[in-house]
């Protein structure tokens, strides 16, 4: 290969008249340019623009007024329901995400072994996944826990009489949501599934003869070996977890007591519905230094108890 | 001991298939609700098969609301979802053949960028993206939704570009000898080999877009323009008591097209999501 190599470079240098190099800027930034112009048109400037907003009274129909840092001000001062939305989302971050990611593991253990029908199951786990973010199953999850939703009236078979307003009721509206979204284990449960097939066998089988029991491997081997891809799905279900909207709109529309008023549901209503547009972004832009922040942490953190194979030679 | 592995696998299967029951009875209720007569719906909740079959939902749901038929929204949703579905293949495509096989100034810069927008909350961009569409007039079409998906999409990219380097670089240089430019290296060697890469990103798009709720929600609000998810959710505040069965069935229609793309191209969405951890 290197040879041939040589000799074009050489017949390059005799002929210049063989068809020119490619210039690989011009070719790259052709290439690249779809990304890159809706970058700074879809991207750049409405980030700026919004850390612009962030310090006016704009309600789109007239032009923004600065009013410097009012709209922090009155966020963190005087709007008890700002303060109700971080408590909800926090509220459903922290429940929902590691439920979501037990239950995932727990699942992939279940797949990760040879025999028939493996496929079936995997994609019929898969399912609720693949549907459980849309408008359909928010509005058929509302039927089930409704006063005579399924949920009370199957109770009502086991001989359990239950009359709780699920959908009503201030503590337990929230964990609706929040099995919702732990129903939607599947693509953490993939993600799982293949890293699970590409611990090799042959460390299960020193520790048996070891003597380890199922514990021991699964804390000594699977586990640590497993911390790089905890580590990736907990930072992407952590992000879409702060982001939670959908559910909170159709399933219980922010109440009871706004106890599921999620922070982007709250900004929505804010930007859109009492023509705020200023103190949404506002909100945007804290929401975006959390997850920064969260995100950097979970980074920083990382390598106090995320293994890297190569490190550990 | 061959008895006692035979015993332990049918445990497992049975336990696996009450498990998979359980998860999907959600669903199931919702197919089988969707057939029962409008008033047995919640008097019969508990059970899942109904006692009298009908299809009377379906044919009331489908006359929709405000004069519009479902047969507008379902048009509307496979026209947002297809055409964005095609900007999104196009020009991820091409970015991805971008940065993974050209050594351009810039590229580890402009790559960061990229992978830094995938962890941007939507949130931060939606309202002066409003503006933007506002002051354009393109409010209420379907220009603000599908004209930003020929800007590419950098989970795709990402994963296209997984794909490509894959790709052996020998063929690259092989055309290269011959005389290819990286434009005709690009669309002979490469697009034709990057096909599965290309499918996985059609199936994803699709569903996104499908699923989109957002982006109706805040540019489409004339009932003739609304998508299945705008239009399920205004179906559900306007039907305080009344027709449950046509909900329960129109909704069940709109999650048929992800269902069946699914079990058609399941080893493609697999084989995607474990490799670039996209969820779905």
């Amino acid at each position: 290969m290197k040879k041939i190599f040589q000799k074009t470079k050489n017949n390059h240098k005799i002929k210049p008249s063989i068809p020119l190099q490619d210039n690989e800027n011009v070719v790259g930034y052709t290439f690249i340019a779809p990304w890159l112009i809706g970058f700074f048109i879809f991207t750049v400037y409405p980030i700026l623009y919004s850390f612009y907003l962030s310090f006016t009274d704009y309600n789109i129909l007239s032009s923004p007024k600065f009013i410097g840092l009012e709209n922090y001000k009155e966020m963190f001062v005087s709007d008890p329901l700002y303060w109700k939305s971080v408590k909800a989302t926090f509220y459903y971050v922290f429940t929902a995400v590691p439920l979501r990611l037990i239950f995932a593991l727990i699942v992939a253990l279940l797949l990760c072994r040879e025999t028939k029908g493996i496929g079936i199951y995997r994609s019929a786990l898969y399912i609720p996944s693949l549907i459980g973010g849309s408008v359909a199953v928010a509005v058929m999850w509302r039927r089930i826990f409704e006063a005579e939703g399924i949920l009370n009236s199957t109770l009502a078979l086991f001989g359990i009489e239950s009359n709780i307003a699920w959908l009503g009721h201030p503590t337990y509206t929230i964990w609706t949501i929040i099995i919702l979204g732990a129903w939607q284990f599947g693509s953490p449960m993939l993600i799982f599934l293949s890293g699970l097939k590409q611990i090799p066998n042959t460390y299960y089988e020193s520790a048996v003869i070891d003597g380890a029991g199922w514990f021991k491997r699964f804390f000594h081997i699977t586990l640590p070996l497993l911390t790089p891809i905890i580590f990736f799905n907990l930072v992407m279900q952590l992000i879409s977890g702060f982001m939670i909207f959908t559910q909170g709109l159709i399933i219980t529309g922010g109440g009871p007591l706004n106890t599921t008023l999620f922070y982007a549901l709250y900004l929505y209503r804010n930007a859109f519905q009492f023509g705020k547009m200023g103190y949404g972004c506002a909100m945007a832009w804290v929401m975006l230094v959390v997850i920064g922040l969260f995100t950097l942490v979970l980074f920083k953190t990382s390598k106090y108890w995320v293994h890297y194979e190569a490190e550990e030679g | 001991m061959k008895e006692k592995i035979k015993f332990s696998n049918i445990i497992y299967h049975i336990i696996m298939i009450l498990f998979c029951f359980l998860m999907l009875y959600p669903v199931l209720w919702m197919f089988f609700s969707s057939f029962k007569p409008n008033e047995d719906i919640f008097a019969t909740a508990h059970k899942l098969i109904p006692d009298k079959w009908t299809i009377e939902n379906y044919i009331s749901g489908w006359k929709g609301f405000g004069g519009v038929s479902f047969d507008v929204f379902f048009k509307n949703s496979f026209l947002y979802s297809g055409i964005g579905t095609i900007g999104t293949v196009v020009s991820s495509v091409l970015v991805a053949y971008g940065f993974a096989r050209v050594k351009f100034k810039g590229r580890d810069f402009w790559f960061t960028c990229m992978i830094l927008t995938m962890m941007l909350p939507v949130q931060v961009v939606m309202i002066p993206q409003f503006i933007m569409f506002h002051k354009l007039d393109w409010v209420n079409s379907f220009k603000p939704l599908i004209v930003p998906t020929f800007t590419a999409g950098p989970f795709f990219v990402f994963l296209i570009m997984q794909f490509i380097r894959g790709i052996p670089i020998e063929l690259d240089e092989a055309a290269k000898i011959d005389g290819c430019s990286k434009y005709g290296i690009f669309f002979r060697v490469i697009l034709p080999l990057v096909t599965p890469a290309i499918v996985t990103t059609t199936i994803f798009s699709f569903y996104w877009k499908w699923d989109d709720f957002l982006g109706p929600l805040l540019y489409l609000s004339k009932p003739r323009l609304y998508t299945m998810s705008i239009a399920l959710k205004v179906f559900n505040d306007s039907t305080t008591t009344t027709n449950w069965g046509g909900l329960l069935a129109m909704s069940t229609l709109s999650i048929i097209p992800a269902l069946v793309i699914f079990f058609i191209f399941q080893d493609y969405l697999v084989e995607g999501i474990a490799t670039t951890g996209i969820k779905g």
